[in-house]
């Protein structure tokens, strides 16, 4: 049967189906099982209002059971069993396995570097756009540009990156932007404030930056108040850990910066720079999920009462004052269901990774090392590990997001 | 005051000037594509994009006439025309700046000058394209070659749409795929809304008990990476018989998508009026009338933005299409895994990779500029309100 034929009919069997299921089931239980007459009618209706929300709730409950919560379980299972003893259980030695494989790390290595990256930075792109477009006449035009890159496919950004990424021999013209830029470089001193003073510049800043949320994070721990919740104190200490961590790995990076020596006047393939590729690799991911960023964080500057704002200014508070004194810490919520928003999708990034390096050259991430294992080697007990650590990491943000809504509930 | 008037409008300069530069930073990867599909393959990798926007100087080789062109007078041998216009390689009425007759100094005379060499031969060249060649021998039958430096205008081709969209050869052929990925899409978008648009409304407007539990069950749902049902749901698949194909691809995309839509759409019914739905409740409608004549209608901007997000995902992706629906024939090929497969194996052409992405983007990207303010409501509905 062609294709489009099949489409159409389903379209019409999905959709009669859904009406023709929500209208006679509703018919049944009012006409045929609690019928709205007779001696029983008042507690006829009852019963038959009492059932109803589940004739209503009955088709997505079960598809989201077995489409979302099955598999959920039946991932577990199959990472405790191996598919090549004909599914006997096997313990946990298929995560055994995978920790002994160095890809598996590397891939953990990359998705933090990925988890630390890409939120942070579409986050901070998001709220700086939105700020600056807030008052604009043409705002929105600039906004709707910036938003543009949500609609394209990760496949089509990727073809768009590696145009960017190209590299032609030396002598010939080169066709990707970055090399071009790249060719422009001679040594010279406008080299060395690009190449070497400017990323100084910007680590140490980074690392300012880091000191000081993890000097933000710490400062209620020893301000003394009694009653602090042990579950945030766990957070707070995991996040300090985390930042000062960051700290060491930049403050040992700084040397390198000046010590390496740079290959001026010789494109770079950049994909094939063991780390270094893998931001070539996020700037897409960010270039995307900063119109996303914005939106939101825009439609929260605009809620922000004005007479704060108005308040400051008589009080003689400067433009960045305003900004990061007033209005950041109001839409603080904001940022954190970005930030998460965008943490789930790099965990689930696949697509990138698989048509611009496919993990090669030290750029695999979890996503791709599972369809590697699941599709390539057909080793499902490793893949499923390996699915079930995604899940893992998931876990934090899933309980926080059901903790929140269920807050905003009873509110 | 006028200080402080004077800072401000400086401020005002300078968040102008960044944000265009941030949008052109936003824009240049896109457009670089896009402009990149309208150049022949030579041209993108003589140059890149950004020097097609412009009049660029080239070197062009051209030929004055030959033998059968030239005329006898005292001797000597003379050819006149018109280089620029004469000919099937004739670049048209350009821009000359300088010419030269030989590759070793290609701009060696100035326009208007005559070049002499060789053995008595002289060549005048005009800025018209108008020249004159004279010779004391008998010119050969093929005529001097002239190096011309030309402004040449940009100049765009959309043959590679052609090649991607009609050609008979398979692997660059995007139309089957086009249509492959249309047929994926629709159904797996329309589906969803109904089966999520009863569900939310009793979330939002029904009591029983168990409302709570369930709402956060969505919530929760929405995070769970569908990594985790790939293999489990295939072989789901293939134990009840769907197999690999749209059937399964369009239960699989209907599933991934309950739960933004549950979430979406119940957030927006629960914000409609409450005394709407309690009058008609007294007028004695029941709850399936409410529904269908009342909610939906007024849900009309949630079903939209919801609508939009699932034809953008399932338009735009890969892996479900892999695992659900593209088997070892590669007739159901989508056009995400289509152009993957095109770049491992057309790696460097990229006038046919530029514009098999172009048109497989082309479509969300309408969608995009068309129904924007759908897109931006539904963001904000699924977002700010979980903060």
């Amino acid at each position: 049967m062609n294709p489009a034929l099949q489409g159409l009919i389903t379209i019409l069997v999905g959709v009669g189906g859904c009406i023709g299921y929500f209208y006679f089931s509703n018919q049944i239980l009012d006409k045929v099982i609690f019928p709205a007459k007779g001696e029983n009618i008042g507690r006829n209706i009852n019963r038959a209002n009492q059932v109803r929300p589940w004739l209503f709730l009955f088709p997505a409950i079960f598809a989201l059971g077995l489409y979302l919560g099955y598999p959920v379980f039946e991932t577990l299972r199959l990472s405790l069993t191996d598919r090549a003893q004909d599914g006997a259980f096997v313990g946990l030695s298929n995560y055994q396995q995978m920790m002994s494989e160095p890809k598996f790390w590397e891939a953990i290595r990359n998705n933090m570097l990925w988890l630390i990256v890409v939120p942070a930075a579409s986050t901070a792109f998001g709220l700086l756009t939105a700020q600056l477009t807030d008052r604009l006449f043409w705002g929105n035009i600039a906004k709707s540009l910036i938003f543009m890159p949500m609609a394209i496919s990760f496949v089509g950004a990727s073809v768009i990156f590696k145009l960017i990424y190209d590299a032609r021999p030396a002598e010939s013209a080169q066709i990707g932007v970055l090399n071009a830029v790249w060719m422009g470089f001679d040594g010279g001193s406008a080299s060395v404030f690009v190449l070497q003073l400017l990323p100084t510049v910007i680590l140490l800043g980074f690392i300012a930056l880091v000191a000081y949320a993890a000097y933000s994070i710490t400062r209620p721990l020893f301000s003394g108040r009694g009653g602090v919740a042990v579950f945030a104190t766990i957070l707070r200490g995991i996040a300090v850990i985390g930042a000062v961590w960051l700290i060491w790995r930049a403050l040992n990076s700084l040397p390198a910066i000046w010590t390496t020596e740079i290959k001026y006047g010789e494109p770079q393939q950049w994909l094939t720079l063991p780390f270094w590729n893998n931001f070539f690799l996020m700037v897409v991911l960010i270039w995307i999920q900063t119109g996303f960023a914005m939106v939101i964080l825009s439609a929260a500057l605009r809620g922000i009462p004005e007479e704060t704002v108005e308040a400051a200014v008589i009080d003689g508070a400067n433009p960045f004052q305003i900004f990061f004194k007033i209005k950041v810490p109001q839409i603080m919520g904001t940022i954190l269901v970005v930030w998460t928003t965008i943490t789930i999708t790099v965990l689930k990034v696949f697509d990138i990774v698989f048509a611009m390096t496919n993990g090669q050259w030290e750029t695999q991430v979890l996503a791709n090392y599972m369809y590697d294992k699941l599709f390539r080697a057909g080793d499902w007990g490793v893949g499923s590990a390996s699915a079930m650590v995604i899940m893992l990491l998931v876990t934090p943000i899933l309980v926080w997001n059901i903790h929140n809504a269920r807050k905003e509930m009873r509110s | 005051m006028t200080g402080s008037s004077g800072t401000k409008a400086a401020l005002t300069w300078a968040v102008n000037v960044s944000v265009i530069l941030l949008v052109l930073l936003w824009l240049f990867p896109t457009v670089g594509l896009f402009v990149s599909s309208f150049r022949t393959a030579d041209q993108i990798t003589a140059s890149g994009w950004w020097a097609s926007l412009t009049s660029s100087q080239q070197i062009v080789q051209l030929r004055a006439g030959g033998r059968d062109a030239a005329t006898e007078k005292d001797g000597i041998f003379i050819v006149e025309g018109n280089l620029l216009t004469d000919g099937a390689d004739a670049p048209g009425p350009v821009e000359i700046t300088a010419f030269g007759v030989s590759s070793r100094a290609v701009d060696a005379y100035k326009i208007g000058d005559t070049a002499e060499f060789g053995k008595g031969k002289t060549f005048t060249l005009k800025a018209d394209g108008t020249y004159r060649y004279t010779s004391a021998d008998r010119p050969r039958r093929r005529g001097q070659r002239v190096f011309v430096t030309a402004v040449l205008p940009p100049e765009f081709t959309s043959e590679n749409y052609g090649t991607i969209l009609f050609s008979g050869s398979g692997q660059d052929n995007m139309a089957k795929a086009f249509f492959n990925t249309l047929t994926v899409t629709i159904p797996a978008t329309i589906i969803p809304i109904l089966i999520a648009a009863f569900a939310a409304y009793a979330l939002a407007w029904m009591e029983f008990p168990g409302r709570a539990l369930l709402i956060a069950a969505v919530v929760g749902l929405l995070v769970v990476p569908l990594q985790l049902a790939l293999i489990p749901l295939l072989q789901l698949h293939n134990n009840i018989g769907v197999g690999k194909g749209y059937l399964g691809v369009w239960l699989a995309h209907t599933g991934f998508g309950l739960p933004l839509a549950i979430y979406l759409l119940r957030n927006y019914m629960v914000g409609l009026p409450r005394d709407i739905i309690e009058n008609a409740r007294v007028d004695g409608a029941t709850d399936f009338q409410i529904f269908t004549k009342i909610i939906l209608p007024l849900s009309f901007p949630a079903l939209a933005s919801f609508a939009i997000f699932q034809f953008l995902w399932t338009w735009n992706d890969l892996l479900v299409a892999k695992v659900f629906l593209i088997d070892s024939t590669g007739q159901t090929t989508v056009m995400t895994n289509q152009i993957v497969e095109l770049l491992g194996t057309r790696g460097g052409n990229w006038e046919i990779l530029a514009t098999a992405a172009f048109i497989s983007i082309a479509v969300p990207l309408a969608v995009f500029f068309i129904l924007q303010r759908y897109l931006v409501r539904g963001l904000l509905a699924g977002s700010v309100k979980g903060g």
